[in-house]
């Protein structure tokens, strides 16, 4: 096979890569907010529910996640209720949400009350301060950690290859069985390039918010 | 009528006794300057006159109106406490700027919010018409940026509107706080300890605003650390000491002719530094 072929080839399979990416993305950033507000709640059945549910989230294998988002409906009805992309975009979305809602716990949290007590003086509701005061100055805060967080997430893309879902190291290890093995290593290239294109973009993003310090 | 009458304001935290039936009244124009040790209540007083904290037991009356009453039986929204709070600006310690705005956007953020929800509600209920919301709406901005720059001129920060607090020297980030706290319009101006954040060469531009705000005849209660500050500009001076009005009158009784043993050790202190 050409070096072109392999390169078509791998693209396939790193396009699958980039849709339970930009997916898990989408969909686990606002339910990761969503999180962080109920383990932050005032309300306590609330709070600790999330608390246990991010506790079993973060400490089961995102591999054996999989397995079990995967195969337990089937396991339990008789039959499987949804595919396999869906299944790995379940277990994406809701295991990274859980990891996200920490960080914008811990960005919100540092934020110093003052900011909220100035608001709530000048007569703004809990939202308005929460949109227009704090929101900004949380994301400049969790930029370097989600940061770390999504590019983490690039590469655990590869793990949705355990309940068969093929993505680029599925496309090479199928290579792989006609004998020829450097596509498995040139892999690493299509990743390294991405991940060098999320860096720069969250150093830009870090210098737009540079303007002003907290 | 007084313009604020505060009546045996109680507030525990826990079973620390914060303030312990705190009473005291304020006319229009006046200003009051709020003395006393750390830990003495100062701060926690100005809170509850600012719904941040919410007392135990007593009565706040503003213009005659109920504005705090510990008895009342239902619990009030989060609406009336934030139209309440109205009456009352508070300038804190530590400046609480909005960082990712320059000082006119911080001037304008608040109002600019209020009259928008003013707006809409009067389009609601009918009072104007469409068109009159849509060119008042469209008005908004101008209004409120021209009324921003009167109050940035008149704490001496012309130059700094467009500028980012991070950009300003302490002093100045507290005059842009003080003319954010006045963007609003309160009937009464609190400072908790407006100063006591500054470098000392800082304080007397901050000062010197909050003495011309007094030419201006707006009320304001002082919680400060600055004698002669209380003693030059106040019209009226309260003594706390363990949540308790320990004395209270004018500067003159209060600094010249103190009756209370305790303010004679704190102001021989004072005067010490």
């Amino acid at each position: 096979m050409s070096f072109l072929e392999v390169t078509l080839e791998l693209l396939s399979g790193f396009s699958m890569t980039l849709a339970i990416f930009s997916l898990t993305l989408l969909l686990a950033l606002p339910l990761g907010l969503l999180i962080s507000f109920c383990t932050m709640s005032k309300f306590k059945p609330l709070r600790y529910t999330f608390k246990v549910i991010v506790w079993i989230v973060r400490g089961v294998p995102l591999m054996l996640f999989l397995f079990i988002v995967y195969y337990f409906p089937g396991f339990v009805l008789g039959s499987p209720i949804y595919g396999r992309f869906t299944a790995t975009i379940i277990a994406f979305v809701v295991n990274y949400a859980c990891y996200f809602s920490e960080i914008f716990r811990a960005g919100i949290e540092a934020i110093p009350q003052g900011q909220t007590e100035a608001g709530l003086v000048l007569g703004m509701t809990r939202i308005q301060i929460f949109t227009y005061v704090t929101l900004q100055q949380v994301i400049k805060r969790i930029i370097p950690p989600m940061g770390n967080e999504i590019i983490t997430l690039v590469k655990d893309t590869a793990l949705a290859r355990v309940i068969t879902v093929v993505e680029i190291i599925w496309r090479a290890e199928q290579l792989m069985s006609k004998a020829i093995i450097w596509p498995l290593f040139y892999t690493a290239v299509f990743y390294l390039a991405f991940v060098g294109a999320l860096t720069l973009l969250f150093g830009y993003l870090e210098k737009k918010q540079g303007y002003y310090k907290i | 009528m007084s313009i604020l009458e505060v009546n045996n304001i109680i507030k525990n935290f826990g079973q620390t006794e914060v303030l312990k039936d705190i009473s005291f009244t304020l006319e229009k124009g006046e200003v009051l300057a709020i003395i006393g040790s750390s830990g003495s209540g100062k701060t926690t007083l100005l809170r509850c006159m600012n719904y941040l904290e919410i007392p135990d037991g007593g009565t706040i009356n503003v213009n005659g109106i109920s504005y705090f009453d510990a008895n009342e039986q239902r619990s009030l929204s989060e609406k009336e406490i934030r139209l309440r709070r109205l009456h009352f600006g508070l300038v804190f310690q530590s400046f609480n700027l909005f960082p990712q705005y320059t000082v006119l956007q911080n001037l304008i953020l608040a109002p600019r919010l209020l009259r928008k929800y003013e707006l809409k509600t009067a389009l609601k209920t009918f009072q104007i018409t469409k068109n009159e919301y849509k060119e008042k709406k469209a008005a908004l901005s101008q209004e409120l940026e021209i009324n921003a720059r009167k109050l940035i001129a008149k704490v001496g920060l012309t130059e700094k509107a467009d500028f980012y607090p991070c950009q300003l020297s302490g002093g100045q980030q507290q005059r842009a706080a003080i003319a954010r706290a006045l963007s609003l319009t309160p009937d009464i101006l609190c400072f908790d300890e407006p100063t006591s954040a500054l470098d000392p060469e800082l304080t007397g531009e901050v000062l010197n605003v909050i003495k011309d705000l007094k030419s201006n005849d707006t009320t304001m209660i002082v919680v400060t650390h600055e004698m002669e500050f209380a003693k030059h500009v106040a019209d009226k001076v309260i003594f706390m000491v363990n949540g308790v009005i320990e004395e209270e009158g004018t500067p003159k009784e209060v600094f010249e002719t103190p009756k209370s043993p305790i303010l004679q050790a704190f102001l021989g202190r004072t005067a010490l530094k």
